[in-house]
């Protein structure tokens, strides 16, 4: 802990990154705390009303508090982006490194498989997941997890390729040491970086399409929402109300950059 | 020629077991061509004979295989919900989204490819600590909300384009690309963005290693060094990513098409799959297919170009 | 070591600052040009399902189709029929032989004059009468068509009616087309140009029409499949005209750009409830869920307090047979609620799927209100929102659902339209509502003769509906059309119509 405080206090980028995820970390725990209101309690008197002191950015067209809504989404978003980047970039990686070390005709398969998985629409995936275990963000998380694998693996298949022919793999082979432990500790950490950054990607990307399924009837369902949810809602507001787009769009943009600057300076101190 | 062929056969077989999957799909989800077609108005005779009309009574495998037949033959069937061949049909859309994708590819390459050199040059400088930090924060804006952003700013507040004014390319084609420019750029923010990065780090990583110092000791010319064995190896990771970009255009121009009211593929994607109207899809699904088979290939060759080493395996 | 550097980076430099400028220059003289006053571009929801008249089955597309088709008979803007195709008609026999005297001189958009054959083909093919099910359910009442001269058609029913009359607006198509989804050609007072799919429709004005010919000559129907884009569009200038938005959306438009035009849409919204599942079936659950709830504040809510409030699946457009008392069997009463679902055996309530057509935002909207006003009886309505060919295939044809919250609207202006449903066996009852005594009412009101015992019967069968509480009934939606101050002459239908042909530039 005390490495990471002095580590934190010589790298801007793990500083501004622990501050920002603490930012949405403390957004999380205020709703869940302390929400000034319930995110589905609607008032018939103050729809779609101003910021006030009672309303701090004011309410939506159902008279629900904004603040206390993205307080709930932010959760939600959370753990869409969280789970769905986890199933993706573990079971991708997995997948990637087996086929970019071993190659050959394990390769050929599996990655014919991840092209099949590529070109499949993720809202199709989603409707057959919905269809066949109900609705719910679980099955969202499940179905866009899935369909992001593909991306993941070819970023780390393609990065083994590349550390393979290292002389520092060489050297591990010759001396007889496992596969395995080639694999998970002399090559993955050395494609962290780029697997990092194919993870930020992963997080917009699953905060965006989880809104598109939202709008189809998948995903988040109401009264509750989603960041993406709201976000695509409060377009519709742009003009009366473009602050209610900022606000939404401030959340999920600090939520992804926290990521961005974390991952980035916990590179860094691995180096 | 081996290896080129048994390519190819993984690539028809990737083709084939998309597309049956897609089949699969269909029948596992609520709702088919009829119910979409019949609406409030349907009663179960007219669903049967309308199922029985449209060949749809038939077991999966027949109708998957007549499908792919018919495909073989050019024949990609005809839309349900629009009754128009799916081929003219997809005709009309596809230069659209691949005029938009198109534009995006280019700009990010020219954006990212610049910016990363310049950035790796001025390594710890701050040009290079603006620039990184820059692109750390546009690859946190999802495309949907800088749509929003550019929406907002050049459409309502400067008013220099009409929000949802696209125009054909059959009726002004200068109106139509004019339109696809804050698309194109929404997209290509957060993937030139990422080239950018990806690029200055492995210039950086490959300039430090022995190989690239032994040469400049030898006395190599610098800028030979830089072309012949820096970049070259330096690229590598930013043509997978940019392979992988070119293949991701159809997919990540939904959200893009949606928010720009652009009529393209990826909308008539949305709507075929709500309509039920199997053949679009998969029409679509195999184009999307084929570009990603495309994509991977074009990878593999560059690698093998720009990388001798892989060469032998 | 630093001389490469120097000469790439000029070079880069040079490329990224070329292509800013190409990026910006771009877009700067991207306005849009001013538009000519002959010409209207409408902005619609959804995609057409269809071009051919009789096979479309998607409200959006018959509202436009309305257009390009005519039939016998068309409905003028209060809701009489009028004829159109026909110059006059007569109903003998008591219902049984309806006559149509054609008009002459009447032509399809290519130019060749509607003949008798025409209207025979296109009343055969409608009815199914060449073999087939009818296209058109409710014209399987057609015996046959008969073609007594050049001029005079008759149309002989297999039961007597004398309430078929507004079926009889289904469209007259020419014998001679082959395709009608390729080449829709009509009578009406606009012509099909082109359409581009997920893009537009293009209709012309076609200068031979029979009656009043259209103002605007070019009219783009424009596909916004974004709803939350349409007051950009509207407001930024790319589409003149949207029917049917929602408060929040005009609110937002600008009094000085738009005339906002407020009707109502003509339809049934209620939480249609599956009177066949649990625990749905005990009318004393219906009746404590329709006394938990507040249609008013459910209006206040979602339309700052506009629409018409409904106690029955009728809505006022039918001003002959709508009972307004019917609005009051239930007010709002928490204590009532709540004894009578104690009473039902669920003291501590219960919990239901509420199925929601997503992509309807009335509807979701109602749903979350309806949701919050049922918490207070201790019944908790979990929503599920669902896409909608998913609820078309599920809950209306499948019939799984608990309970749901959509509009049913009228085909025609007959109340059959909205009641038939009711029927026990009824294919179209989603709501598997059975009650012998509504399908005694009903089976009077048709065998009636005379139109005072057939309104009297109509009017029972709302009655019942209303005091079993078939569905909890909420309201006729408020439909507000937001038009371009350029143009003027929006005019409102009671029915789900959009009459382009009214629409005129305003006067400068």
């Amino acid at each position: 802990m005390s490495q990471f405080l002095r580590r934190m206090r010589k790298d801007p980028y793990l500083l501004t990154g622990t501050i920002l995820t603490g930012f949405i970390c403390l957004l999380v725990l205020w709703g869940l705390i302390c929400s000034p209101y319930d995110p589905t309690e609607m008032d018939a008197t103050a729809r779609l009303a101003g910021a006030s002191s009672a309303h701090l950015l004011g309410t939506d067209h159902l008279g629900r508090d904004v603040l206390s809504r993205i307080l709930y989404a932010t959760r939600v978003t959370l753990w869409i982006a969280l789970g769905t980047v986890g199933v993706g970039a573990g079971c991708g990686t997995i997948l990637g490194a087996l086929t970019g070390y071993y190659g050959g005709l394990l390769d050929e398969t599996l990655m014919r498989i991840i092209d099949v998985l590529f070109a499949f629409p993720s809202i199709l995936l989603a409707l057959v997941f919905v269809s066949l275990f109900g609705t719910g963000t679980s099955q969202v998380v499940l179905a866009l997890g899935i369909a992001f694998i593909p991306s993941f693996a070819r970023v780390v298949r393609g990065e083994f390729l590349r550390c393979l022919v290292q002389p520092y793999v060489e050297v591990a082979r010759l001396q007889g040491v496992k596969h395995m432990r080639i694999i998970f500790v002399h090559i993955l950490p050395n494609i962290l970086p780029m697997l990092f950054s194919s993870i930020l990607i992963g997080f917009n990307n699953a905060v965006l399409a989880e809104a598109g399924l939202s709008f189809l009837g998948i995903g988040s369902q109401p009264p509750y929402s989603s960041l993406g949810r709201m976000l695509s809602e409060s377009q519709a507001y742009l003009f009366n109300r473009p602050g209610m787009v900022l606000a939404v769009g401030f959340v999920i943009v600090v939520m992804n950059l926290g990521f961005a600057f974390l991952g980035e300076g916990i590179k860094r101190w691995a180096k | 020629m081996r290896g080129i062929l048994r390519k190819l056969a993984g690539a028809v077989l990737t083709l084939l077991a998309v597309t049956l999957l897609v089949f699969l799909a269909f029948r596992l989800i609520p709702g088919d061509p009829v119910t979409a077609l019949l609406g409030t108005e349907i009663t179960p005779e007219r669903a049967a004979q309308l199922r029985a009309e449209m060949g749809l009574d038939d077991p999966l495998l027949v109708q998957y295989g007549r499908w792919v037949i018919h495909a073989l033959g050019g024949d990609l069937g005809t839309s349900y919900s629009y009754s128009m061949p799916v081929s003219s049909m997809l005709a009309g859309k596809l230069p659209i989204t691949l005029t938009m994708s198109l534009m995006a590819f280019v700009l990010s390459i020219a954006l990212a490819i610049p910016l990363g050199i310049l950035a790796a040059k001025h390594e710890g400088r701050i040009f290079d600590r603006v620039l990184l930090a820059l692109c750390q924060v546009i690859m946190a804006i999802p495309p949907f909300f800088s749509g929003i952003l550019l929406t907002y700013i050049f459409g309502i507040v400067l008013r220099w384009f009409t929000p949802g004014g696209f125009i054909s390319y059959e009726r002004d084609m200068v109106g139509f690309l004019r339109y696809l420019i804050l698309p194109a750029v929404a997209i290509a923010l957060p993937k030139a963005a990422m080239a950018a990065k990806l690029l200055r780090d492995s210039v950086i990583e490959e300039a430090g290693k022995d190989y690239v110092r032994t040469a400049y000791s030898r006395g190599n010319a610098t800028m030979e060094v830089m072309y012949r064995h820096v970049l070259r190896n330096a690229i590598l990771p930013v043509v997978t990513f940019l392979g992988m970009a070119l293949a991701d255009m159809v997919a990540g121009s939904i959200v893009v098409e949606q928010v720009f009211g652009i009529p393209g593929i990826s909308r008539i994607l949305l709507t075929s799959i709500s309509n039920r109207d199997y053949p679009v899809v998969e029409a679509i699904i195999l184009g999307i297919a084929g570009l990603v088979v495309v994509a991977n290939l074009l990878v593999d060759l560059l690698y093998r170009l720009l990388d001798p080493r892989l060469r032998e395996a | 070591m630093r001389s490469w550097r120097k000469g790439a980076g000029k070079i880069a430099l040079l490329i990224v600052l070329s292509t800013l400028t190409a990026t910006l220059g771009g877009c700067a003289s991207g306005k849009a040009g001013q538009s000519d006053l002959s010409e209207i571009t409408i902005g619609i929801p959804q995609d057409l399902d269809g071009l051919d008249p009789h096979r479309a089955t998607a409200a959006g597309t018959k509202e436009v189709l309305f257009n390009i088709f005519e039939g016998l008979v068309k409905p003028d803007a209060a809701g009489d029929l009028q004829p159109a195709i026909a110059e006059n008609y007569s109903i003998e026999n008591g219902g049984q032989i309806y006559r149509f005297a054609l008009r002459s001189g009447v032509r399809f958009h290519d130019n060749t004059e509607v003949t008798a054959e025409d209207v025979k083909y296109s009343l055969d093919r409608a009815a199914g009468l060449g073999g087939g099910e009818p296209i058109v359910a409710a014209l399987s009442k057609i015996e046959g068509v008969e073609i007594k001269d050049a001029h005079t058609v008759e149309i002989k029913l297999n039961t007597q009616d004398t309430d078929f009359l507004p079926y009889l607006t289904v469209a007259i198509v020419p014998q001679h087309i082959e395709d009608l989804e390729k080449q829709p050609i009509g009578t009406g007072p606009y012509k099909f140009v082109s359409r581009s799919p997920q893009e537009n429709v293009v209709l012309t004005r076609f200068d031979n029409y029979w009656g009043e010919k259209a103002y605007l000559r070019d009219v783009t129907l424009k596909i916004e499949s974004n709803p939350d884009a349409i007051v950009m569009d509207l407001q930024g200038g790319s589409i003149d005209m949207f029917a049917r938005l929602t408060t929040v959306q005009v609110d937002q438009l600008s009094r000085d750009q738009f005339t906002i035009y407020e009707g109502t849409m003509n339809l049934v919204q209620a939480m249609y409830l599956n009177n066949a599942e649990k625990p749905f079936d005990d009318v004393r659950v219906r009746q404590a869920l329709c006394y938990a709830i507040d249609p008013q504040q459910i209006m206040d809510f979602v339309s700052d307090g506009a629409g018409t409030e409904l106690g029955s699946s009728m809505f006022p457009a039918f001003t002959k047979y709508y009972l307004e008392e019917l609005n009051h069997t239930y007010d709002q009463d928490l204590d009532k609620a709540r004894e009578l679902l104690t009473e039902a055996g669920y003291p501590d309530g219960f919990s239901f799927m509420l199925t929601v057509p997503s992509n309807y935002t009335q509807h979701v909207d109602t749903a979350q209100v309806l949701k919050e006003q049922l918490a207070k009886i201790g019944v908790d309505a979990q929503i599920q929102g669902i896409e909608w060919n998913s609820w078309l295939s599920d809950v209306y044809s499948g019939r799984k659902f608990q309970a749901t919250v959509v509009g049913v609207d009228a085909a025609n202006l007959t109340p059959s339209a909205l009641l038939s449903r009711f029927v026990s066996d009824a294919g179209n009852n989603f709501c598997n509502y059975s009650n012998p005594a509504y399908d005694e009412a009903y089976a009077k009101a048709y065998e009636a003769t005379n139109d005072a015992d057939r309104t009297h019967y109509i009017k029972e069968c709302e009655r019942i509906l209303s005091e079993t509480a078939a569905n909890v009934y909420i309201q006729d939606l408020p439909e507000f059309v937001a038009l371009n101050k350029k143009y003027t002459g929006y005019t409102f239908y009671p029915l789900y119509v959009q009459d382009i042909a009214k629409l005129r530039p305003a006067a400068q």
